[in-house]
């Protein structure tokens, strides 16, 4: 294929579907590009190893991004439009220039960007977790060692940041406003052990309740966070306010373009959102039939997974093969303290939800989900070996009563 | 081909056990046993995967 790809995201889809297309053939340039200015990293440290101060940023370098495989990236750039018909999309520079780039096919991977609390901006103390420079200026305040960290929303990246301020001894508070932690992914029961591996591990958790307002204070010109006021009437005194309530999808530049854009780039069970487009990572919504809806899944595995499978799609297109289906099992993991989470599927939280390994007094347990007798999801803490077995066990389409009896055998 | 795993690196995340369960194998102990080194050629693409997909970047392949 001697085609132009313009790939929008150098982060772990893009980087994968540019290196797919590549080593499977595909001679034409490959145009790669990132509003983010940094090389090619790993996300997953960003909460953790680089909060802590354990590792330094060229660790986290993803090995795709270091190989010689002639990628033209444009990084500190920004796609601002793109108009499927003409095959062009527009860019912007960093010093705020435009230019219009023709493609042959495009990789829609710009993933999402964190939310963040209303009228926070320019307030100092204030932080998100998104990318490295997120991560290494909430870990400069660290490193100054604050009287204490509150942390708004239990959710993953809530959780990890928690734990790796209470891994440096710092007095942390957690806020959700949920009634536990991780109920919408995890269910009511396993969000209640969620919640006291936090209480075990020294964090004043505060569930229930949001964030009414900031409390700030002005020195020399600089309007910095002092205390947070929460909607339950109480307030907390903040040095460093980390926010961690979830992303909102760089879809800005796909308005217009004719993509259906529903909660994420609509696409069909191979990727393909249009003719020559594909969509890959947090930002594709794809069909599951393995989960019976649409799904549009934030995990690290799926990125990978999913920039593949997208240049594939471009490929199978371009040759005339048949396009594989993308419908993998969902598996992320989360390390909290000295505990790893580890999900495999979707299941909603009104499953039914077993445990049949271990037991969630120890914290060291496996958990099934069905709904019915359709498996939907393995739940590992502290269990890596059975989590992996029991996904390749779903793979295989076993029930949930299967899964539960063969479970047992492990 | 020879597999390296850091295991300074390595914390048991187990995918490597999910795609290569005769070469990789995460024990109860939570702790990750190479059961061949040397992994016969036919196995170059699992191992190949098992590197990419590895959440710590923790195996590589030596060739020697």
């Amino acid at each position: 294929m001697n085609s132009t790809t313009v790939i929008v995201g150098a982060s772990l889809a893009g980087i994968n579907a540019a290196r797919t297309l590549r080593l499977q053939g595909q001679e034409g340039p490959i145009i790669v590009v990132d509003a983010d200015p940094e090389r090619p990293y790993d996300r997953p440290p960003l909460s953790k190893q680089m909060l802590t101060g354990e590792w330094e940023p060229e660790k986290i370098l993803l090995p795709a991004g270091k190989e010689d495989l002639g990628l033209d990236f444009r990084l500190g750039v920004r796609a601002k439009a793109v108009d499927l018909s003409a095959r062009q999309i527009t860019l912007e520079g960093s010093g705020g220039q435009m230019e219009t780039t023709a493609f042959d096919s495009l990789v829609i991977a710009s993933g999402a960007s964190a939310r963040r609390l209303p009228d926070s901006a320019g307030i100092a103390g204030v932080h998100v977790v998104r990318t490295l420079a997120d991560s290494l200026a909430l870990r400069e305040e660290l490193d100054a060692g604050p009287s204490r960290v509150v942390v708004v929303g239990a959710g993953f990246i809530g959780a990890e940041v928690a734990s790796s301020c209470r891994k440096r001894g710092l007095d942390v508070t957690l806020v959700e406003a949920m009634p536990l932690p991780l109920e919408r992914i995890l269910g009511a029961e396993m969000g209640r052990v969620c919640a006291q591996v936090h209480i075990e591990n020294g964090v004043d958790l505060r569930l229930g309740t949001g964030v009414l307002q900031l409390e700030t204070e002005t020195v020399d010109g600089v309007e910095k966070v002092v205390g947070v006021a929460l909607t339950d009437g109480t307030t907390v005194a903040a040095e460093v306010l980390v926010v961690g309530i979830g992303v909102s999808l760089n879809t800005e530049w796909l308005e217009g373009s004719g993509l259906t854009l529903e909660d994420g780039v609509v696409c069909d069970n191979t990727l393909l959102a249009a003719p020559g487009v594909v969509a890959a990572g947090d930002i594709a919504r794809y069909p599951s039939a393995r989960f019976g809806r649409m799904l549009r899944v934030e995990h690290w595995e799926t990125a990978i997974a999913g920039g593949e499978a997208a240049a594939l799609r471009l490929l199978a297109e371009a040759s005339g093969e048949t396009p594989a289906v993308f419908d993998p099992i969902p598996w992320f993991w989360s390390d909290q303290y000295d505990r790893k989470i580890q999900l495999a599927g979707r299941p909603m939280p009104t499953d039914q939800c077993v445990v049949v390994h271990g037991s969630t007094d120890e914290f060291r347990f496996v958990a099934l989900y069905g709904d019915g007798d359709h498996l939907t999801g393995v739940l590992g803490m502290n269990r890596p070996r059975h989590v992996v077995q029991l996904r390749a066990i779903f793979e295989e389409g076993a029930s949930f009563s299967e899964a539960c009896e063969r479970a047992a055998t492990l | 081909m020879r597999i390296v795993v850091d295991f300074d690196l390595c914390e048991s995340n187990a995918v490597c056990m999910g795609i290569a369960p005769e070469i990789f194998e995460v024990r109860d102990d939570d702790f990750l046993y190479v059961l061949d080194e040397n992994p016969p050629e036919s196995m170059r693409a699992k191992m190949e995967e098992s590197v990419q997909r590895c959440p710590k970047q923790a195996i590589s392949i030596a060739e020697d």
